[in-house]
């Protein structure tokens, strides 16, 4: 009972024994707040900028979920395709790597001459980020399917199509759904990183402007926005894979 | 005497109306250099007649069920299954591992019924059918002791509740030919017999022709017909004993002269076979 209440808790004493920490550092070494601003001022900051702040964090949350539908449909089918033929993955696979070796920053300026400034290149640079883990993943699921249970089927002269319904694809949703996590965090540091750099709306394109102010104070509010935001969709995406995918995880659980 | 038991070398006369005539067999895995699993096997297997092939471990028994199968093809030799060779994994086939592999997504009814979602035709597995399919998995399930577990997830059930369910998914489909690839192996000595009893009862039942891979001499002699005696590596048939024994049998049969008498002469044979 009390180890339970102690373990719902401590991610939130946690969060606030760092912002403690985060305000007796400022207050006691005097910092400047154009320096490190103390959490009390980053709220006053966001209190006095709610709106900007929100419209701001609304535009990156679209381009983000934006560029991550994009990447779960391309992820998913890229990574079923390459799991499912080894000849598949032997062609695509040096070519994906090279392109998720790419800093996702370097290609934004290029989107811009493409696109122009504006959501496109955010939305871009999201899905590129976010589809890797995914495709890797869902290989990975495919790949390592054991050759008994599709003996069970191809006893009965199942053929591949059938096989990949209806083991492959089941198989491979726990390793999916843990991806989506990843890409989601992912894909909101992409939008993020081209609003930094080529936008005129977005939580990125506020610090950016709010750092050319130099109102640092707006800036940590716009990031800690960010990491909310970022916790949210985590999480979001933690309890949709535990009511999608709840046969692996029990299955820990019973053998542990 | 109904009750003795005959060991009979192999003679090559092969018996007519076979349902599978494996001839001269030679299997190999990784190609004419790789392992040579089986060599030179050969064996024919009545229509409804429960076969068991005992041998020390690794001595090719599994490859055996993969070649009848289909799921690999021979080396050399030839496979027939009623009168026409083996090119491709088989329809007619249900099959058991030592491992239950049931799929952890699905419930135990939902694991019995996956192979009538693949076997048969785009009729058959429409909605029409698949009540009078669901209530025949029900049925299923409880002839073999899992009634009230249909809705159970795998994790959920016990190793030999899962094997139950296994074996009630290898019979769903009715099918002539039943393939265990040591289906007890994992199991305790109590549940093992008991799904002796099961197996036994479901055969009787449904008539299929059975080979049981083991390496469980009393296993094989409760449940089988004729029992097959193969060589270590690479696998050979070396014996064949036709088992007499009244059906159905039980557990006490298991403990009678007649039947020590025969687990003897076999494990005589199988003896012979190592220091060859």
């Amino acid at each position: 009972m009390n180890n339970m209440l102690l373990k719902r808790s401590l991610p939130w004493l946690c969060t606030i024994g760092m912002f403690a920490l985060w305000q007796l550092l400022c207050v006691g070494l005097r910092i400047d707040s154009f320096i490190l601003p103390a959490p009390t001022e980053v709220w006053s900051s966001f209190m006095a900028h709610t709106g900007l702040i929100l419209s701001n964090a609304l535009q990156t949350l679209f381009t983000t979920v934006a560029g991550f539908a994009l990447g779960v449909g391309v992820g998913l089918l890229l990574g079923l395709l390459i799991g499912a033929s080894p000849s598949v993955y032997d062609a695509i696979y040096p070519v994906m790597i090279g392109f998720n070796s790419i800093p996702k920053v370097a290609i934004v300026p290029v989107l811009v001459i493409w696109f122009g400034i504006g959501t496109v290149p955010a939305i871009i640079t999201a899905f590129a980020t976010a589809t890797f883990p995914i495709v890797v993943n869902v290989a990975t699921g495919l790949a390592t399917i054991e050759p008994e249970w599709q003996d069970v089927l191809r006893v009965l002269g199942a053929n591949k199509r059938q096989i990949l319904t209806k083991i492959g694809i089941p198989r491979s949703m726990p390793y999916f759904f843990a991806s989506l996590k990843v890409a989601i965090t992912l894909a909101f540091i992409g939008s993020v990183v081209a609003e930094t750099v080529a936008a005129n709306s977005g939580i990125g394109y506020l610090m950016m402007t709010a750092s050319g102010r130099f109102d640092v104070p707006l800036v940590f509010a716009a990031l800690v926005v960010v990491g909310i935001m970022g916790v949210a969709m985590y999480e979001a995406f933690a309890l949709i894979e535990r009511r999608m995918t709840f046969w692996a995880t029990r299955r820990r659980e019973a053998v542990a | 005497m109904q009750n003795t038991a005959k060991i009979v070398p192999i003679t090559p006369d092969a018996q007519h109306q076979a349902l599978i005539e494996i001839d001269d067999v030679t299997l190999s895995y990784g190609g004419a250099y790789g392992v040579l699993a089986l060599q030179n096997a050969t064996l024919n297997i009545r229509a409804g007649e429960f076969v068991a092939v005992v041998g020390p471990s690794g001595c090719g028994k599994s490859s055996l069920l993969k070649l009848v199968s289909g799921l690999h093809p021979p080396l050399s030799g030839s496979v027939k299954v009623d009168g026409k060779p083996v090119k491709g994994p088989l329809k007619i086939c249900g099959m058991a591992f030592q491992n239950p592999m049931l799929l952890p997504w699905r419930t135990a009814l939902s694991n019995v019924l996956l192979p009538l979602e693949i076997v048969g035709t785009r009729k058959d597995r429409g909605r029409a059918k698949w009540a009078d399919h669901v209530a025949r998995a029900r049925q299923l399930l409880e002839t073999v002791g899992l009634k009230g577990f249909e809705d159970k997830y795998p994790w959920e059930l016990s190793g030999g509740m899962q094997q139950r369910a296994s074996l009630c998914r290898a019979l769903i489909h009715s099918p002539e030919l039943l393939l265990l690839d040591e289906p007890f192996g994992a199991l305790d000595l109590f549940t093992r017999e008991e799904l002796w009893d099961v197996l036994q009862a479901l055969w009787i039942d449904q008539r299929p022709t059975v080979i049981l891979v083991t390496h469980d001499l009393r296993e094989a002699i409760f449940l089988a017909d004729t029992v097959y005696v193969i060589s270590p590596r690479p696998g050979r048939v070396t014996y064949q004993a036709a088992i007499d024994l009244p059906r159905p049998r039980t557990l006490q049969d298991t403990y009678t002269a007649d039947f020590t008498e025969l687990s003897h002469k076999l494990r005589e044979q199988i003896a012979v076979g190592v220091h060859k």
